[in-house]
Order: structure tokens, then C-alpha cells, then sequence
């Protein structure tokens, strides 16, 4: 059985992800482990809470060039929710952070985006059941899922000028990207460990890359 | 756009399902693990569980219920009973749920609220308020429905949000279990109040009955537990008929 390592590094509740890919046939560890990092078949960044105390937490573990070696080595890497966001350059949340950079794009405030817009009276977070609209229906995340399926969003932050590696996006007053991806580099800003069969048959793929 | 939700709520005694009309006679139904399963296949949005144990003991089953559940289903749960501190947060968060409801412990310590949502975000807490009506106004009550605060539901929704509840949860006890709909005058009363999502609880009896709860402003989600449990409506025949009606569904 194939492994997938979940990054600890002291964030979020692991315990659906973890129930997810084991449901899935898969091998979860949950593990700050650089030795277990480099031994696992690819990689779950998750993440929950604010930007810059995340990133802080990640650089703490000193695993950041572990993951790097990894990812240029080409281990399927996917980032989960605030993981994703982490996957870009920085972030404006409560300040200026800088993220790991390995996406071109920043994240920015959906509050901001939406202000002054028709748009303006939508709530933040942006919590709930949105739609997918394919961007690229060829990235292997989105196959068998038809385009228009619900999955589960819970963020307040969203993706910007993130170029040729959007997949996928769900309409909230502005485009929020969805599915990202760049090689073996994956994102997905909703939780696919709380979006039903959808979620689930993503998080399948992502574990047969 | 967002979906409008359909959640099933279950009431966990002793490790199983109850129901009860009124708050008042519950009775037994079905393993709560097979159950949410049963849910989780066929639609439901979310679920709330509420842990209407007492004793320590019977926590402790709960807890492990709860882990079953958050192992089966793959959608957001909810979680809710005897809710009076962080500890509290943090056991439950870490049995699986997603966010957790404060009611009547919330009532006790309203900065519990602003603790919780400073620890976890807003997204986590969720202020669940059963309201009566008494004399012209609408009163909070605790402990279940049994003990009236004299709160004001109106003043109580608003402070919850500031003090930074995710959502809010109004079931009306006046409406509760008796199946005729939702009480969407007391809904449309606190939803002018706030601007976090409503879930609105206590009347639900048919299909129609949610067709005119998503017509009210501000209202995000349905809760009911005996109709469903009892398999009166089918949540997948619901959603069907919600969207024949021009309400934004997830169907599966």
C-alpha cells in the first residue's frame, strides 16, 4: 500500500484527512518526519488559521527544504485550504508573509475584493457549498468529476493572479481559484475531506498520481 | 454561488439516536453511526450532533460515537451539548467535528464565545439559541428549552455575532416538533439583526416548508431531525423538488 504523509506541523485537525485517505485504500502518516517525508509516495500539505502564523509554524519544523527536495524530485505534493494558499509567493493577511513561492500568485483578502462591488453584501468567510467552473479539465485532479459539482469552501483569503496554474474556480462575487496546480504541485482551496463523493473522488486522484 | 443546506440533526442519549416532540418524551431511533453514514450518502449538506447526555460516563460513550461518525462521513459536522468551556472545544474538534454550538453554556459565559472564536476562528463556533415567545418578545432559553433567561433573543443573536459566533442556530421552541413550518417571523426578526449565516430549526414538516423558508432573506440552512429520521422527507427527493423551485441545492 502506497504511502501518503500528512505534514504535522502543528495546525488544524488532521483527524477527517487522515479518516479520508484511509477510507480511500490509502496509507495516511501524519508525521513531521523528514526521513518519512522523503520515504512517503507524495504529500498532503493541510493547513487551517491565519497565513503568517502558518508559515511560521512550517518554517519552525525546518521541513521547508525537505519538502522543497521532494517536490523538485518530483513527489505529488497537494496543498489543502490554507496549504494551498501557502503554495504561493505571499500573503496580505494581518500583514505581509511571505509563502513558500512555488506558485506565482499572492493571496489577498476576499473582503477587499468584494467591497464596492455589487457583490459587496456576500459574507465573509466564504463557507459552504460552491460550484466548480473548469478552467483546465484536463488537470488530473478534476478527472470523472463533472464540472458544475459541489465542494466544501471555508476561507476568508483567496488566490490572485495566479496565471496558468488555475484549474478550476467557484464564482463569489470574483473568480475564487479553486484547483491549482504546476507539475507535480497541486491546491485545492475547499476541503475535499469534507466535500461528499466529489471530495473524496479528487483526493482519490491525488492519491493514484 | 453558495448553496442553500439541508442538515439532519441527531440527538445522541446513551450512544443512541433520540427524538423528542416538544423537548419533552424522546424516544430511541437508530444507531447514530449507521445513520449519519445513511446521510452522508444521500445529501445531507452538515450534520449537528447534540450530546443530550449527563453524566461523565456517558461523555466519554459520546466521544466515541462521535470518532465512529467523523471516520464514516465526509461532509462538515457539527457538534453541540453541554458545551461550557475551551476544554470542551478542543475535546470535541479533536474527536473529528468541525465546528462546535454553544448554547446555554454561552448563556452562563458569553466571552466563552470570543475565547473559543479566538482560538479556532469565527467559522468554529457556532451560537445556538432555542427562543419562545413571551409577552410580545422573544425570550432565550436555557437548559434545553426548560428555563427561561429573560434574555432577549434580539439583543442575545446581535451580541453573539460581536462577540464573534460563526453562525447562529435559532430553533423556535413555539414552533418545535409540531410539524406546521418553519417559524419564519421569528427567523426574518433575527435575520435583520445579523449578518452570519442562519440556520433555522423547529417546524419543518414538508417539502414546501423549506421551499418557503429559502424565500427569507438571510437564511442559509434548514435543520430538522424527526422528518428526516423518520424518513417522512427524503432529503434526496427534497433537494430535487428545491430545485425544480429555484433554490440553489447541491444534488448528488
Amino acid at each position: 500500500m502506497s504511502v501518503t504523509a500528512i505534514v504535522d506541523y502543528g495546525v488544524g485537525n488532521l483527524f477527517s484527512l487522515t479518516s479520508s485517505v484511509r477510507a480511500l485504500g490509502g496509507e495516511p502518516a501524519v508525521t513531521g518526519d523528514s526521513d518519512l517525508l522523503a520515504s512517503a509516495d507524495r504529500i498532503l500539505l493541510p493547513g487551517v488559521g491565519a497565513f503568517g502564523d502558518a508559515a511560521d509554524k512550517l518554517r519552525g519544523t525546518g521541513l521547508i527544504p525537505v519538502l522543497e527536495e521532494q517536490v523538485r524530485a518530483g513527489k505529488p505534493l497537494m496543498g489543502i485550504c490554507l496549504g494551498m494558499q501557502l503554495l504561493f509567493e505571499s500573503s496580505s493577511e494581518y500583514g505581509d508573509h511571505a509563502g513558500l513561492g512555488w506558485l506565482n500568485g499572492r493571496v489577498e483578502s476576499l473582503t477587499e475584493a468584494l467591497r464596492g462591488t455589487p457583490d459587496a453584501d456576500l459574507k465573509v468567510p466564504h463557507m459552504g457549498w460552491n460550484s466548480l467552473t473548469f478552467e483546465d479539465p484536463s488537470c488530473p485532479l478534476l478527472a470523472g468529476i463533472p464540472e458544475g459539482s459541489f465542494v466544501y469552501f471555508v476561507h476568508s483569503f483567496y488566490a490572485v493572479d495566479c496565471g496558468d496554474s488555475l484549474r478550476a474556480w467557484a464564482p463569489y462575487g470574483v473568480r475564487v481559484p479553486a484547483v491549482v496546480s504546476r507539475e507535480n504541485i497541486f491546491g485545492c482551496q475547499f476541503h475535499p475531506e469534507k466535500s461528499g463523493s466529489v471530495g473524496l473522488k479528487i483526493l482519490e486522484s491525488f492519491l493514484r498520481l | 454561488m453558495l448553496t442553500k443546506r439541508i442538515i439532519p440533526c441527531l440527538d445522541v442519549r446513551d450512544g443512541k439516536v433520540v427524538k423528542g416532540v416538544n423537548f419533552q418524551g424522546v424516544r430511541d431511533i437508530e444507531d447514530p453511526v449507521e445513520m449519519a453514514a445513511f446521510y452522508n450518502e444521500c445529501g445531507a449538506d452538515e450534520l449537528v450532533f447534540y450530546d443530550i447526555t449527563a453524566s461523565f460516563e456517558q461523555r466519554r460513550l459520546f466521544a466515541d460515537v462521535l470518532r465512529r461518525v467523523a471516520e464514516r462521513i465526509f461532509i462538515p459536522l457539527c457538534v453541540g451539548g453541554g458545551v461550557s468551556s475551551v476544554e470542551d472545544f478542543d475535546r470535541i474538534l479533536n474527536a473529528g467535528a468541525d465546528k462546535v454550538s454553544v448554547n446555554s453554556g454561552a448563556i452562563r459565559d458569553p466571552d466563552l464565545i470570543s475565547r473559543a472564536a479566538r482560538k479556532y476562528g469565527d467559522q468554529c463556533v457556532v451560537l445556538s439559541m432555542d427562543v419562545k415567545r413571551v409577552d410580545g418578545t422573544y425570550h432565550v432559553f436555557a437548559k434545553g428549552g426548560r428555563e427561561d433567561t429573560g434574555l432577549d433573543a434580539l439583543e442575545w443573536c446581535r451580541r453573539g455575532q460581536d462577540l464573534g459566533a460563526g453562525e447562529i442556530v435559532l430553533n423556535s421552541i413555539d414552533t418545535d416538533g409540531v410539524k406546521t413550518g418553519f417559524d419564519l417571523e421569528m427567523l426574518r426578526d433575527v435575520a435583520e439583526r445579523v449578518t452570519i449565516p442562519i440556520i433555522a430549526s423547529g417546524g419543518a414538516g414538508t417539502m414546501e416548508d423549506f421551499a418557503k423558508l429559502f424565500q427569507l432573506k438571510g437564511v442559509d440552512a434548514g435543520l430538522a431531525a424527526s422528518i428526516f429520521h423518520f424518513r417522512e422527507v427524503d432529503i434526496r427527493e427534497l433537494k430535487r423538488y428545491l430545485a425544480g423551485q429555484s433554490v440553489n441545492v447541491r444534488q448528488v
